[in-house]
């Protein structure tokens, strides 16, 4: 490391700062050190108790807002005329050479369009369709788990299945689907932090991915219009003419969006449950809590930690001024711990009530595409989980993801016990 | 009191007699009719509380708003007579009313 990292790494980290001294106006989310190390929590509680609409004049990513209470970040996310989601939802402003345009990324009426000609697919009706599929696949993995032996459920379970489960929304071929793994990963990663180790490298997979998916647009846009997500962008009427950045980019969403997220609730659930051995008895007491129970791991593993939106206008919010131009962010992560909207807010119960009242799919416009998805995937895993296993067990350290906007895990030991 | 009757999408029905206050939303949870999750709790921000219309009942309901309208064009099965119930305000004039609820929320 020379000086100049050096001096960054000591003005920026926030890792091992006593979250009750520090002085609030040093205090910055946006730090991916604190989420890898699991130490977020009481800056998120303090900043809900004392600063609730919190400016961090300075960071790495620039100046910007932090919105903690769950009301206040509703309030932003159901006022797309104040709070834009335009040019990014990312923490980090990015350059226009590499803003790859994508519905998530845009304000009315264009996102409306957009989003109408995909949103089909993980529509309900079309999951009754996957449900076997995706319970087969489920069951294949479960069943081929080592028994007796250590293993990382991250590997093995999480990314397995999401992957699969991506692939065939695309209609992907199954035996590169590692690659949208990979390409997912890569989107959202740090470069070196473990998963690139470069701007350019990350550059290189976007170009592998862009080629890739022009190559499966090419093939579907003179067949038949087809029930896969690339066929709905080629044929759809709102699509067919997008610029190839802009199919691009909605690809990127649609993996990101359909990867990592599952991906870290199927993790965190486990994680959830040995830490509360009273709530994994309660399940296995009465496994038809499993549907409540998915919503109340969605809100506490809150997949996606935070959104960005920037102001179209001078506000106010929460007794504060945001001006025209400013970034502001959404944690979610940390409206999920809101005492004041959610009872108990901070233990995990899977058998809360209104549980689905939690702000992991956000709300608005923009609420997550795949919810009812996501929902269906993790119903499934736990209901084939408890048909097998006495108990997944947590035997080793998790190791969490470097990022303050992708909040999960990279290794989960577990082993798993027959019933 | 009024009487609303909901029509599941099987058919099967049920009349609910209630006091005219609040939204149907509220309405059909605190009596357990199924087919209405209203994840936000009433924000008109999830288009969870999705109910289609009873074609006589239309005029009476109310306009959609310009929010509900942009909520309701997430829903994928959208229809001219679908409405979000956390914005149908009951009161006297809806005695009788008569909503279906969709085989899904989205």
């Amino acid at each position: 490391m020379n000086e100049t990292q050096e001096i960054k790494k000591k003005v920026w980290s926030m890792v091992g700062r006593d979250p009750r001294t520090i002085p609030l106006d040093e205090i910055d989310l946006s730090h991916p050190g604190i989420w890898q190390a699991n130490e977020y929590l009481p800056f998120l509680e303090r900043l809900r108790r004392e600063d609730p609409v919190h400016y961090c004049k300075s960071s790495a990513v620039g100046p910007y807002w932090s919105v903690t209470k769950y009301a206040d970040i509703m309030q932003v996310d159901t006022s797309p005329d104040i709070y834009s989601s335009e040019p990014t939802i990312g923490i980090l402003d990015t350059n226009a050479e590499n803003v790859y345009p994508m519905f998530i990324a845009m304000d009315p009426p264009r996102h409306d369009e957009q989003r109408k000609v995909v949103q089909g697919v993980v529509a309900p009706m079309n999951l009754k369709k996957l449900e076997s599929v995706i319970r087969q696949r489920a069951c294949a993995i479960l069943d081929g788990l080592p028994l007796g032996e250590k293993f990382n459920w991250v590997e093995r379970v999480s990314i397995e299945l999401t992957t699969q489960m991506l692939a065939t929304l695309f209609d992907f071929p199954f035996e590169d689907r590692r690659k949208l793994t990979r390409w997912s990963d890569a989107f959202t990663a740090i470069p070196g932090r473990g998963i690139i180790d470069s701007y350019e490298q990350r550059q290189e997979l976007v170009e592998e991915c862009q080629v890739y998916f022009t190559r499966l647009w090419n093939e579907r846009v003179n067949r038949e219009p087809g029930n896969d997500l690339v066929s709905m962008l080629a044929h759809g009427e709102a699509t067919r003419d997008m610029p190839p950045k802009e199919y691009l980019g909605n690809v990127i969403l649609l993996i990101v969006g359909g990867n990592d997220t599952t991906r870290n609730s199927l993790s965190g659930g486990v994680l959830a449950l040995n830490e509360n051995p009273g709530e994994y008895q309660k399940l296995r007491d009465n496994p038809g809590l499993i549907p409540n129970m998915v919503s109340e791991i969605i809100r506490w593993q809150t997949p996606l930690a935070h959104m960005r939106r920037t102001a179209k206008v001078d506000t106010v919010l929460g007794g504060k001024t945001i001006k025209a131009g400013d970034k502001v962010v959404m944690w979610y992560a940390s409206g999920n711990r809101d005492e004041d909207a959610i009872v108990r807010a901070n233990e995990f119960l899977i058998d809360r009530p209104n549980a689905r009242m939690h702000l992991s799919f956000g709300f608005g416009i923009h609420r997550c595409m795949g919810n009812r998805l996501a929902e269906m995937q993790l119903r499934i895993v736990w209901e084939e989980i408890m048909r097998r296993f006495h108990a997944v067990e947590v035997v080793g350290e998790p190791k969490r993801i470097y990022s303050s906007f992708v909040k999960g895990y990279s290794e989960l030991p577990v082993m798993v016990h027959p019933l | 009191m009024i009487r609303v009757r909901f029509i599941a999408h099987d058919a099967s029905e049920r009349e609910i007699e209630i006091e005219a206050d609040g939204s149907l939303m509220q309405v059909a949870k605190s009596n357990s009719v199924p087919g209405i999750d209203a994840d936000c709790g009433g924000a008109c921000s999830c288009a969870t509380c999705h109910v289609f219309v009873d074609h006589e009942w239309l005029d009476r309901v109310g306009p959609i708003g310009q929010w509900e309208e942009s909520m309701l064009g997430l829903t994928p099965d959208r229809q001219p007579n679908s409405r979000l119930s956390c914005q149908i305000q009951l009161s006297g004039k809806l005695d009788g009313l008569v909503v279906t609820t969709p085989e899904f929320q989205y």
